[in-house]
């Protein structure tokens, strides 16, 4: 005789189902526990640690030069950015006195690699939604900055070119030739762009209204960087505190209101054109000096507490130290913009189908290591 | 109506995708970024600051720079370095010195960033362009870094 089963967990027509942590669509090792009723998103709940490498804690154990190259591996995208965050951090402790040509290098390498981040995201969000051409586009034209970072700072991803005190290497003398070419070259490119996927009505109907995230939400949630703007949250650290030589430059915060993954898209792309205008400033203006200021060869810090935070491709970025006045931190802590940004997940993503998922987390532009940390 | 507008709208924007693609089908011989690897080995030359491994140089009488101060193992995060060092007599002074026995480096556990050569006060260590790095054993990446019988070339101090 057959017994009937009784669910008591959830309902009969929801289930369960595992997005991760190997699905291509979560660009890495996130598991997305998946409550569903059909094909309609009831719950999403993030599942994280796959990844964790206890970054935090090896700082504690590192010196502040060492601390430096762990931060390549939180968010590899925008890998200068992060060691420009810890480099910033310590120097301003030290109370340290930093030459503008390292400040000039510093930001149009830190947008550089701001164009390059967009470049790959550009390309993995449009295979999200089921164009495989623009991977191939977006990844051309991150190929040129890519070749640009290894010939000055040595490597393609995990640069650690930053230093506390400067930077580790001078510019190579190709530098400025190779970014203006870049400049002109992907001037070119944009627009194609645009042509391609922006205006394109598969593209749009798959992104127009869905994971809509209103501006409150944006705030109470933490979002910050371009999925924070698109809802219409003024939130660039770059415009608010300025750093490094970002309040030498003219640039116009990408603001949009609708808090759609279609705005979230055109952010992005609007940010593109802005790092190209903040390079385009300063290419011509890198004043002569030094590029490194010297500092002992064991860095301590003054008893105290330190905070700074930097704006990455994906948001903002905080490093806090707690210092005992050792060689090593006594405690420090990442505010990761990844971590804040796939918070609000659940929250935009439920009601709305398993596709729509994908494409609202195409545009949170998640980084796993960024994440787990 | 706007069903109509829709299909308008839809082959329109089709065929303004397509132009560009359809542009690079055309003229991509010219504009191709692929390289033929491993096809050109012979070839492919690495930016002179490439980060492939660490070597250390020895010139033609097998004299290295390196002193054995042990800076760059201090400054290693991953404990790739590791120099085992002994107490010889300098034969122009008559006293003790500090020299290298190995220069121990282990490249599974590198990760480049480069603060060994950054610190090293003699440029003992600099960087190689070899990034052909796939072997079976990873005990084999393990290697002795100064040639046997190598001597401190005359006159490097730290």
């Amino acid at each position: 005789m057959e017994t009937e089963v009784v669910h008591t967990n959830f309902k009969s027509e929801e289930y369960f189902i595992n997005m991760g942590p190997q699905h291509p669509a979560t660009h890495g090792v996130l598991r997305l526990l998946l409550t569903i009723d059909g094909e309609i998103i009831k719950k999403v709940e993030p599942d994280l640690g796959y990844i964790h490498r206890s970054i935090e804690k090896m700082c504690e154990r590192d010196s502040y030069q060492q601390i430096v190259h762990l931060t390549d591996r939180m968010d590899y995208l925008s890998a200068n950015i992060n060691n420009e965050a810890v480099c910033l951090a310590v120097e301003n402790a030290l109370q340290l006195e930093i030459p503008e040509r390292v400040k000039v290098i510093r930001t149009i390498i830190g947008e550089l690699t701001r164009i390059s981040s967009h470049c790959l995201w550009w390309g993995v969000m449009g295979m999200d939604v089921g164009a495989l051409t623009t991977y191939f586009y977006g990844f051309r034209d991150r190929e040129m900055i890519n070749d640009i970072m290894e010939e000055t700072c040595g490597a393609r991803l995990t640069m650690n070119y930053n230093v506390p005190g400067g930077l580790m290497l001078d510019i190579h003398p190709n530098f400025v030739k190779r970014v203006k070419d870049f400049i002109a070259h992907f001037k070119t490119k944009l627009p194609e762009y645009d042509r391609l996927l922006t205006g394109n009505v598969i593209f749009k109907k798959r992104t127009v209204g869905v994971g809509v995230l209103s501006k409150e939400d944006a705030i109470s949630f933490g979002a910050s960087g371009p999925v924070g703007r698109a809802s219409g949250y003024s939130c660039d650290v770059r415009k608010h505190h300025p750093y490094s030589a970002y309040d030498k430059v003219t640039f116009n915060e990408s603001l949009k209101t609708e808090g759609d993954t279609y705005a979230r898209y055109l952010v992005r792309i609007q940010e593109m054109w802005e790092s190209l205008s903040i390079i385009e400033q300063l290419i011509d203006i890198i004043p002569e000096g030094e590029h490194r200021v010297k500092t002992n060869a064991v860095i301590k810090l003054p008893k105290g507490e330190y905070f700074q935070k930097v704006e990455t491709a994906r948001g903002e970025l905080g490093v806090y130290i707690i210092s005992t006045g050792t060689k090593s931190p006594y405690r420090l802590k990442f505010r990761s913009p990844g971590f804040s940004n796939l918070s609000l997940l659940n929250h935009i993503a439920v009601g709305g189908k398993i596709g729509d998922l994908v494409a609202t987390m195409a545009t949170l532009d998640l980084v796993i290591p960024d994440i787990d940390r | 109506m706007s069903y109509f507008s829709d299909i308008y709208e839809g082959i329109k924007t089709l065929l303004t995708g397509m132009s560009v693609t359809g542009k690079y089908f055309i003229t991509s011989r010219k504009g191709a970024i692929t390289q033929q690897y491993p096809d050109n080995r012979e070839t492919l030359k690495m930016f002179d600051r490439f980060r492939g491994e660490v070597i250390m140089p020895h010139n033609e009488d097998n004299e290295h720079r390196c002193t054995g101060c042990q800076k760059c193992e201090i400054a290693c995060p991953n404990g790739t370095i590791e120099i085992i060092w002994d107490r010889g007599i300098d034969e122009e002074t008559g006293k003790k010195k500090k020299k290298i026995d190995q220069f121990v480096y282990h490249l599974s556990m590198c990760t480049m960033c480069g603060l060994c050569i950054d610190v090293c006060p003699t440029d003992a260590i600099e960087w190689g362009q070899n990034f052909e790095n796939s072997v079976y054993d990873r005990t084999t990446l393990t290697r002795v870094l100064n040639e046997p019988n190598s001597k401190l070339m005359p006159g490097v101090e730290d």
